[in-house]
């Protein structure tokens, strides 16, 4: 079987070397950068301008992106024919293709939030660390720790007040500098589809910036339902073991902390929506106006054959409903749980009308392919570029962060930052 | 004291006393010189087809397959023909079954999901073939794409692809505005048509040139002015595909329509 072949059916007059070829981890690929991209905006709205209501969900944002950082690459590496080579990208990088800057970007995107992090977290390592060298009879897991906080402090054991505000002036600089750049990641990946002059759907120079817009969406999306996900597993376990309930927090404290946070987040939400959907349609307008060569098939594959996916489910469940939903008064906790998903639903179709949409019709304009996501996976190839490999992409970060919040307190963590 | 006439006069100087170093390197440039010594430069490899001597046989999808190694049953090709069908009633259909390596011996047009529509003779108001390979671009967007630098471009204007080099990123075949790359199924590299480079460069033909039994392909040096192929081109009129794209192809059609995609 032809690379392709399985996913793909062709109608009409298409070309015999013709397939989607760029299938759902292509799909997974911006999707995952937008989030990255999106969390880290968010964690920056307040520690570089200052949005005191953020505050809670900042440090939540800054982790969480930290872990969906190591996600980002991992579609790349599935859709890969030859995934052991993709070290050659750093090694012959080739800078007139757009592809060729990502191990640039990405890397010098992570240091970023890694030292990020590391002002943000110092205090704690280095208390932790004296806090585990004092203690007696430590466990294994406790050795561990040890060592890790220890290596992580990097030798700087200075607290002083007068060295934390230091961290905390360091923190808005990195901050200020990471937006940029992560905008840049994902504008960037924008720029991948936007650049392919051979195909008349992703070639648009508002391509980065919509791609940037609807980021910043679904990233800020996903931070508020993680956010009330673990807010929810607080309540719970306090709900458990009521005695101890640590620090100011009662049940009722933490309700009353969730929902004002999840209120001023969304209406952060709002707005960055209400900006990528005015692009989208901007975008959407200006081909049907102009109606060059290529509307003809364009026009059949978006009122025609994708309209269900581009107008109900993209533009209807994912767009239209959720705002309206956040813009009803007195915001409820289980609305915003419908919302985000659905934000997050629509920001997925999004990716996957301008991918495998942008495959939909042949390069002759004469004809059409179908794309069937391969569900049960019966070989390597269907696996990691099927549904199940596509799952796992998205599980991934979840770990991560799980593993993370354990090196990175999330909550209970007094800090003037 | 310098009056302005002198500072002038210096100013000029100076700069074309500046200038000289730049046009020295300039004269020395390595690249030409070894080009010059191993005669590139002299070499552009262009292609011609004339398609109103194509009977679309598919002998040429047939020797391409074999010769370069394309799985033979694999629904993928470096070369392939398309036909064109206009019906009495303002119709146009195209198709290419299987790249037509087995020539179209049906007046069935293959719909794709296992359809056909039959076309009867008497409806016909015209009808054609057209070969099509890659066009060896002089602006290739292929080549500009590939992160690695897997898929370049020779002096004599051949895109080739390392296969030890290639990450299999797809990023060329998304970049191909003519649809001539694929994945090689044995090799998962990006692989395509590269003119019979290990033919041309020994002064053979391609293995599709010499496997069409009317002439409809012919394959030349452009920058050789006694070279039929640039005779045909350089004196008569040609066509090429989609040159909206600014892609230069080197690849010329005699007889070529607007109807061709
Ligand atoms: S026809 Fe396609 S593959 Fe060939 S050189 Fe041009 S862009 Fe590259
Ligand atoms: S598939 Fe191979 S040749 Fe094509 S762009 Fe990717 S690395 Fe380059």
């Amino acid at each position: 079987m032809v690379h392709g072949e399985i996913w793909t059916l062709k109608e009409l007059f298409v070309l015999p070397n013709e397939y989607i070829y760029w299938s759902i981890q292509i799909v997974m690929y911006p999707f995952m950068t937008g989030l990255v991209a999106g969390a880290f905006v968010l964690s920056s709205l307040y520690h570089v301008f200052g949005i005191k209501e953020l505050k809670d969900i900042a440090r939540f944002a800054l982790v969480f992106s930290f872990a969906l950082l190591f996600a980002a690459p991992m579609p790349i590496v599935l859709h890969l024919q030859h995934p052991f080579r993709g070290i050659n990208v750093m090694m012959t990088p080739h800078f007139t293709s757009a592809i060729a800057a990502f191990g640039i970007v990405f890397f010098s995107y992570g240091a970023i939030v890694a030292s990020e992090l590391w002002f943000l977290y110092r205090k704690h390592f280095v208390e932790s660390a004296l806090a585990l060298r004092e203690k007696q009879d430590k466990s294994l897991y406790e050795n561990i720790l040890y060592l890790v906080f220890c290596a992580l402090t990097l030798g700087v054991t200075d607290i002083s007040q007068e060295a934390l505000h230091k961290d905390e002036k360091a923190i808005k600089t990195l901050a200020g500098i990471g937006i940029p750049v992560a905008c840049f990641l994902h504008g960037y990946a924008g720029f991948i589809f936007g650049s392919v002059k051979a195909n008349a759907l992703w070639m648009t120079p508002l391509m980065p910036v919509i791609f940037i817009m609807s980021a910043v969406v679904s990233g800020i999306a996903l931070c508020m339902l993680t956010y009330i996900i673990t807010m929810e597993l607080r309540k719970f376990l306090m709900g458990i073991k009521k005695a101890h309930a640590v620090g100011f927090q009662t049940k009722e404290d933490l309700k009353s902390v969730e929902i004002n946070v999840i209120r001023m987040t969304a209406k952060y939400l709002l707005f960055f929506l209400i900006a990528a959907i005015s692009l989208e349609l901007l975008d959407l307008i200006f081909r049907g106006y102009t109606a060059v060569k290529s509307w003809d098939v364009l026009r059949s594959v978006i009122y025609g054959r994708d309209f269900a996916a581009i107008f109900l489910f993209q533009y209807g469940l994912g767009n239209a409903v959720p705002f309206i939903l956040f813009l009803l008064p007195g915001l409820t906790l289980r609305r915003a749980v419908v919302g985000v998903l659905l934000v997050l639903f629509g920001v997925f179709m999004m990716r996957y009308n301008v991918v495998i949409g942008g495959q939909a019709f042949s390069l002759t304009f004469m004809g059409y392919m179908h794309y069937e996501l391969p569900i049960i996976p019966h070989d390597w190839e269907t696996l990691k570029e099927g549904l199940f490999g596509a799952l796992g992409i998205f599980v991934m970060p979840f770990v991560l962060f799980w593993v993370l919040s354990h090196i990175f307190p999330i909550f209970n963590y007094e800090e003037s930052h | 004291m310098i009056s302005r006439r002198d500072f002038l006069k210096y100013t000029v100087k100076g700069a074309a006393g500046l200038a000289v170093p730049l046009a020295a390197i300039e004269i020395v440039n390595p690249k030409k010189i070894l080009a010059d010594s191993q005669g590139i430069g002299k070499t552009r490899w262009v292609f011609l087809v004339d398609t109103y001597k194509c009977v679309g046989c598919g002998f040429c999808v047939k020797a391409c397959k074999i010769e370069n190694e394309i799985p033979y049953d694999a629904n993928v090709t470096r070369t392939w023909v398309e036909r064109y069908v206009n019906t009495k009633d303002g119709r146009l259909f195209a198709d290419t079954p299987k790249g037509a390596r087995d020539g179209f011996t049906t007046n069935k047009i293959d719909l794709g999901l296992g359809k056909f529509q039959d076309v009867k003779n008497e409806d016909i108001r015209r009808s054609f073939f057209v070969p099509k390979l890659c066009n060896q671009c002089e602006n290739p967007p292929c080549v500009q794409v590939c992160p690695v630098g897997a898929t370049y471009q020779t002096p004599d204007g051949v895109v080739l692809v390392d296969r030890t080099w290639c990450i299999g990123c797809g990023y060329c075949i998304m970049g191909c505005p003519y649809g001539v790359r694929f994945f090689h199924p044995k090799y998962h590299t990006a692989e395509k048509c590269n003119f019979c480079y290990h033919r041309i460069s020994k002064g053979l033909k391609t293995a599709c040139v010499q496997a069409c039994p009317f002439g409809a392909r012919m394959i030349g040096n452009i920058k050789d002015p006694n070279d039929p192929v640039t005779k045909i081109v350089t004196t008569e009129r040609v066509g090429i595909l989609k040159s909206e794209y600014g892609t230069k192809p080197q690849v010329y059609y005699i007889g070529l329509d607007e109807e061709v995609r």
